[in-house]
């Protein structure tokens, strides 16, 4: 701690110098930041999915529809304890680059099944009573600064024509990383009011009272609708979110790629500007050494004001990410869960530090080994 | 007493007994000490000089325990420190030895009190305790109005008063000073040396002063000349005429 003010002192030497030095971590850490909010964006859903839910579709493809009839026909599937089922509805606000989900819900089932989705009861007493109701998810609302009995437009892409809903309520999610950006309405005014597709749904959600049982009824429901007009490819939600990110290509590869590039550049400059700084310095470094200083607290001694710039630029530009990210999801609804979460921070800061210490290590163990009576002769 | 025979005196701080240093560059080596002995009584004040090259800078070292001899024993106080390891000799330093160097000797970056303070930083003395010695020691250097400059705020005399101060606050049991006036005009020079005669006359310290300045050399107790690997005493009638 006493040591603190020569630390602190050393960053004021060469003033260009530091400040280049903490703007390679601060721009470094800001982007390790963005890259590590939008692989986690991609993969929260993987995250958060739930192990005890299985989603049913039709084998060809998510788009082709499945049969109102398999609800019943899956209940009776031992094991199962729970069936919803939801349609895509593929709707703007507006104009096409205000797209979002909407889901067409079974208003019956769709609450028991997501239970961390919290909505207050006398909401969704109010959608249940209203044909044209609708839940918003928080983060849409403050998308399109909705607010509640707000009655909102919206233009079916699909269906055709203009569809009106009116807000009967919000909701928000138990965890911070849940999808809040979604729109419910009823399954039933979707099928009143479209000109084909009655009797079909998009997708089941089923319900398993033991997830160690979803590989197997997994496979029981696939059999039980195989060699039918609508044959079935049933998986746990976790694999179907990973299989839906799996569609985007390898993302972990490519922002590690640039990571790794970005880190061993930011390593050799504050290596190189450690190195100068410390040369500069020989004198200096054995004075302290003939006044007493240990060699390992004179290691400690470089090593740490390396890490103090990796730790105050580090800090910097992860909080500038912090920032960024708080303004919200930046694609407008590719990635619902953009957060930078407390782990990717603490993260963050602890590979700020490594690359502190690495860049400081062969300037520290020169100093280490500098002997006095050179080190007060040479420069 | 000071003198440059093993004449074992009983209670001389500073004993060497054939101390030799030898460099090697090249082919080539260069005996800069050839078994020189030495003892200097505590409360003397003594004068290295000597031509360029001479190893008077590397005698300073070695008693000062920055540099090991190849042969020979450096015993100071009593203790034998020829064969302390590494570690040893710097635990060491910072308890018995204060130095005072021609040339960079503050760091920059650091006000007066703090480079002042860097010695005690290695004790266990608390923050309370370090500015009362801090305090103490640039007032007998007559710095205490300087206290939170920046050593190039300082003049050059100035700043030498500070790297004394620094020398003297943990109260080490003698100072070695590496021409400490060779960088300063005649009367910031004299300013140093009456210092230097002060903590000797007032503080009993006892200090070994290398340098070219005859005059400086006059203000000591002893001179010793280094020539040619060996050490000698000098009348101080012979040195400053
Ligand atoms: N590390 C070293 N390696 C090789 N030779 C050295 C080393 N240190 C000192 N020498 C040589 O030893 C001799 C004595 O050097 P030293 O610095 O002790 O002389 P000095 O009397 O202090 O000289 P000056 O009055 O110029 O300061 C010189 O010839 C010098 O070149
Ligand atoms: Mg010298």
């Amino acid at each position: 701690m006493k040591w603190l003010p020569l630390l602190f002192a050393n960053l004021k030497r060469k003033k260009t110098r530091s400040l280049m030095t903490l703007g390679s971590f601060i721009v470094a850490f800001f982007l390790y930041g963005l890259l590590a909010t939008i692989n986690d964006a991609f993969n929260q859903g993987i995250e958060i999915a739930g192990a005890d839910r299985l989603v049913v579709r039709n084998r060809i493809s998510l788009i082709m529809p499945l049969p109102e009839s398999y609800k019943e026909q899956l209940k009776q599937i031992q094991g199962i304890s729970g069936v919803t089922y939801g349609s895509w509805f593929g709707g703007v606000y507006k104009e096409e680059r205000n797209f979002f989900p909407q889901f067409a819900i079974d208003t019956d089932t769709y609450r028991d099944m997501f239970p961390e989705y919290i909505i207050p009861d006398d909401q969704w007493k109010e959608f249940l009573k209203d044909r044209e109701g609708c839940i918003v998810g928080k983060t849409l609302m403050n998308r399109f600064n909705w607010s509640l009995h707000d009655r909102i437009p919206i233009k079916a892409s699909i269906y055709g024509g203009v569809w009106e809903f009116n807000i009967c309520g919000i909701y928000s999610g138990k965890r911070k990383t849940d999808d809040t950006s979604q729109f419910w309405f009823h399954h039933k005014y979707l099928d009143e009011r479209r000109q084909w597709g009655h009797g079909t749904v998009g997708w089941y959600y089923a319900k398993v009272d033991n997830p160690d049982n979803a590989l197997r009824i997994s496979e029981t429901i696939d059999n039980r609708f195989a060699n039918s007009p609508f044959e079935t490819t049933t998986e746990t939600e976790k694999s179907f979110a990973a299989g839906f990110v799996r569609q985007f290509g390898n993302i972990k590869l490519i922002i590690r790629s640039v990571g790794a590039v970005v880190f061993f550049t930011l390593i050799l400059i504050t290596g190189s500007n450690m190195a100068v700084s410390i040369r500069e310095r020989t004198g200096e470094i054995a004075i302290l050494k003939t006044l007493g200083m240990s060699r390992i607290r004179v290691l400690v001694l470089v090593l740490s004001e390396s890490v103090l710039y990796a730790l105050i630029g580090g800090g910097i530009g992860i909080g500038l990410a912090k920032l960024y990210t708080l303004g919200g999801d930046p694609t407008k609804g590719m990635l619902p869960l953009f957060y930078l979460s407390g782990y990717t921070i603490g993260s963050a800061l602890t590979v700020a530090a490594l690359v502190g210490i690495t860049a400081g290590l062969i300037p520290a163990v020169n100093a280490l080994n500098l002997r006095i009576a050179d080190g007060l002769r040479r420069v | 007493m000071v003198s440059t025979q093993p004449n074992q005196s009983p209670k001389a701080l500073i004993v060497l007994r054939n101390v030799s240093k030898r460099y090697r560059r090249g082919l080539e080596t260069i005996d800069v000490l050839s078994q020189v002995n030495l003892d200097i009584d505590a409360g003397e004040f003594v004068a290295f000089m000597g031509p360029s090259g001479s190893g008077k800078t590397t005698l300073l070292n070695l008693i000062g325990g920055l540099d090991v001899p190849d042969n020979g024993s450096i015993i100071i106080a009593g203790e034998e420190i020829t064969g302390f390891s590494d570690s040893m000799l710097t635990a060491w330093r910072a308890r018995h030895v204060g130095f005072v160097f021609q040339l960079y000797n503050l760091i920059p970056v650091l006000t007066a009190y703090q480079n002042v303070e860097l010695p005690l930083l290695l004790t266990r003395l608390n923050k309370k305790s370090r500015k009362k010695h801090v305090e103490t020691a640039l007032s007998i250097v007559g710095l205490n109005d300087r206290m939170h400059h920046y050593p190039r705020q300082l003049s050059g005399g100035q700043e030498q008063r500070v790297a004394i101060a620094r020398a003297i606050v943990s109260d080490p049991t003698f100072l070695l000073c590496d021409e400490p006036t060779g960088d300063l005009d005649r009367a910031s020079a004299n300013d140093i040396l009456d210092l230097l005669q002060r903590l000797v006359s007032d503080y009993k310290k006892t200090v070994l002063m290398v340098t070219h300045d005859p005059m400086a050399a006059g203000k000591a107790n002893a001179i010793l000349h280094l020539d040619k690997g060996k050490l000698n005493s000098v009348s101080k009638g012979l040195a400053t005429s």
